[in-house]
């Protein structure tokens, strides 16, 4: 265990068998932000997806939040001693195992280009690929949900291909449709509000994906595959 | 019964909030000040978590379609019934086509109506709050408008209310040790440093040191604090995370925005510290211009704080449970 750099006891950081260090914060009181060292990739997902299970099951847990490469774990308390908290979910980092989440493949059709495609010329731009081969190389790749949010029923996708990453943008769109098929950095989702959006549309998808009075609202869930397919191509 | 006479914009249906949903995107939403939805909750004899009407624009205007016991709480304003003035954080009765309505409150901001019974609007995903930004829950999941006539539970407790009212000693006064205002008269806010402090110089000395105002770009999503820029020394890619209400983060142009009840579930900006929890309802009570001053808080702190907040409900319950069964043993 290293000592805390800045005499703050929560920002410690652990050694694990896999020599990757792992980062503990807080958020107020009771909310733990573990944070998965190393690339932003499945096998770091994997390994959180192990983590929320045990996480889950804590008698003194109240709710968790999966993220990125993270696990947000909030208490139903603000611990007596915040460390304790920090320590056991450094060692169930540690002992966390990959595990895959079998999940359900979900196939979205999609309509690409269009008037809902409005930051298809810019990724063409950026990427020096045709539109076609834009649409192509997004509807060839398969997709893994690595966690939800941000909006109800919002699956965060992994799996894009790097020719098509295309960083947020550093204005939003004030008014994105909800179904635009948009490109967040190296993450692609389908929009779940109308409403100010960073990422950038290049395509359309009518699937109902949330509803909140569904016994399970999301349709998505961590570990499910997500495959595009070209319904219409309007270029 | 009750039906909306008159409500500006933003006023909607909120009980305790809808935790729990956070990992599939849902924000939690849920009352600005959730200790005057208890209090008041208490005094009608309701749960404490029963669906209220939060009011943050006035004038505000309801008319009883149902003989009810309601409360006015959280708000420094005096609601008035037909005319006359009452006192808010006192329970009463009101007659059938009696009227309450709620002016702008002399200085703070939300003013919440329990009435017995609670609020009757379908529960979705385990609460009656208003997703405003998932157009669900409370009332069509769309802020109240004038007209709407909205259902109201049965009141469980058929113990009495005095003619007179039945009121307690606000939170405010009756914590007044524990939730202290600075000699200048800011709202001292108690947080403690979150994952990204350690990137603002100084130990995050700027952030700590001045008075921040609440900008006028605030909701109940998040409030915007306007002051001097606090920008990190290295600009840091984070990777998406959960968030809960409270947590300060600092985008580029260096305002801070504290995340309120209807918090988005993830966010990736710098977090330079999280609000403690005992304190945000005293920043939902806080308007636009109000000046903030942030003070380094303790988990020892905090668990006081709370116990203090949980023996003054406890407090409230028996006594006022006390009063309508000795009301009712003399009736």
């Amino acid at each position: 265990m290293i000592a805390p750099s800045n005499g703050h006891a929560l920002q410690r950081e652990i050694l694990s068998s896999t020599k990757a260090r792992a980062r503990v914060s807080s958020i107020g009181s009771r909310s733990f932000l573990l944070e998965a060292p190393g690339d932003f990739d499945l096998a770091a997902q994997r390994r959180i997806w192990a983590l929320s299970q045990t996480v889950k099951g804590w008698p003194d847990i109240a709710e968790i939040i999966p993220g990125m490469t993270n696990l947000l774990a909030i208490l139903k308390e603000t611990p007596e001693d915040p460390d304790v908290v920090v320590d056991r979910l450094l060692e169930a980092w540690d002992s966390a195992l990959s595990i895959d989440l079998k999940g359900k493949t979900i196939e979205i059709p999609v309509h690409y280009g269009g008037q809902h495609a409005t930051d298809l010329p810019a990724l063409c731009d950026l990427s020096g690929l045709s539109d076609r081969d834009v649409v192509r190389i997004h509807h060839e790749a398969t997709y893994r949900v690595f966690a939800l949010g941000s909006a109800p029923g919002f699956g965060y996708l992994h799996g894009l291909d790097p020719r098509i990453y295309m960083p947020r943008k550093t204005v939003p769109s004030l008014r994105m449709e909800k179904g635009c098929v948009t490109i967040g950095g190296m993450q692609t989702g389908v929009a779940m509000l109308t409403g100010p959006n960073g990422w950038n549309s290049i395509g359309f998808a009518e699937m109902q994906m949330f509803d909140p009075t569904s016994a399970s609202p999301a349709m998505m869930a961590p570990g499910d595959t997500v495959r595009f397919l070209p319904a219409r191509i309007e270029l | 019964m009750i039906e909306i006479v008159e409500t500006g914009p933003f006023n909607t249906v909120q009980d305790l909030g809808r935790p729990g949903y956070r990992d599939i995107g849902v924000s939690a939403s849920g009352a600005m000040d959730p200790l005057a939805v208890k209090i008041g909750n208490i005094l009608v004899g309701n749960a404490e978590g029963a669906a209220t009407l939060e009011i943050q624009t006035f004038p505000f205007r309801l008319i009883f379609k149902r003989r009810s016991a309601f409360v006015v709480s959280g708000t420094d304003g005096n609601p008035l019934l037909d005319g006359i003035e009452l006192l808010p954080w006192c329970a009463y009765n009101a007659e059938v086509g009696q009227v309450l309505e709620l002016k702008q409150p002399p200085k703070l901001a939300r003013a919440y109506v329990a009435i017995g019974g609670g609020v009757d609007v379908p529960c979705i995903m385990g609460s009656r709050s208003t997703s405003l930004r998932g157009n669900f829950g409370g009332n069509a999941g769309r802020p109240l408008e004038k007209g709407d006539r909205i259902a109201v539970g049965e009141e469980a407790g058929i113990l009495p209310i005095p003619a007179s009212g039945l009121g307690v000693v606000e939170p405010a006064v009756a914590l007044l040790e524990f939730f202290p205002r600075s000699a200048d008269g800011s709202l001292l806010i108690r947080a403690l440093p979150a994952g990204e402090h350690k990137l603002f110089v100084g130990d995050g000395e700027a952030f700590w040191s001045q008075t921040w105002r609440i900008s006028s770009r605030s909701d109940r999503t998040g409030y915007r604090l306007s002051g001097d820029p606090v920008v990190p020394m290295e600009i840091v890619e984070m990777r998406s995370h959960g968030v809960v209400p409270g947590v300060i983060q600092v985008p580029p142009g260096g305002e801070p925005i504290v995340q309120m009840s209807d918090a988005n579930t993830a966010g990736g900006y710098p977090k330079i510290v999280g609000v403690i929890e005992c304190d945000l309802w005293r920043l939902g009570q806080a308007r636009i211009g109000t000046r903030l001053q942030f003070v380094r808080s303790s988990y020892a702190e905090a668990r006081a704080i709370e116990q203090a907040v949980a023996s003054y409900i406890e407090d409230v319950r028996r006594t006022s449970g006390q009063i309508k069964r000795a009301l009712k043993a003399m009736a």
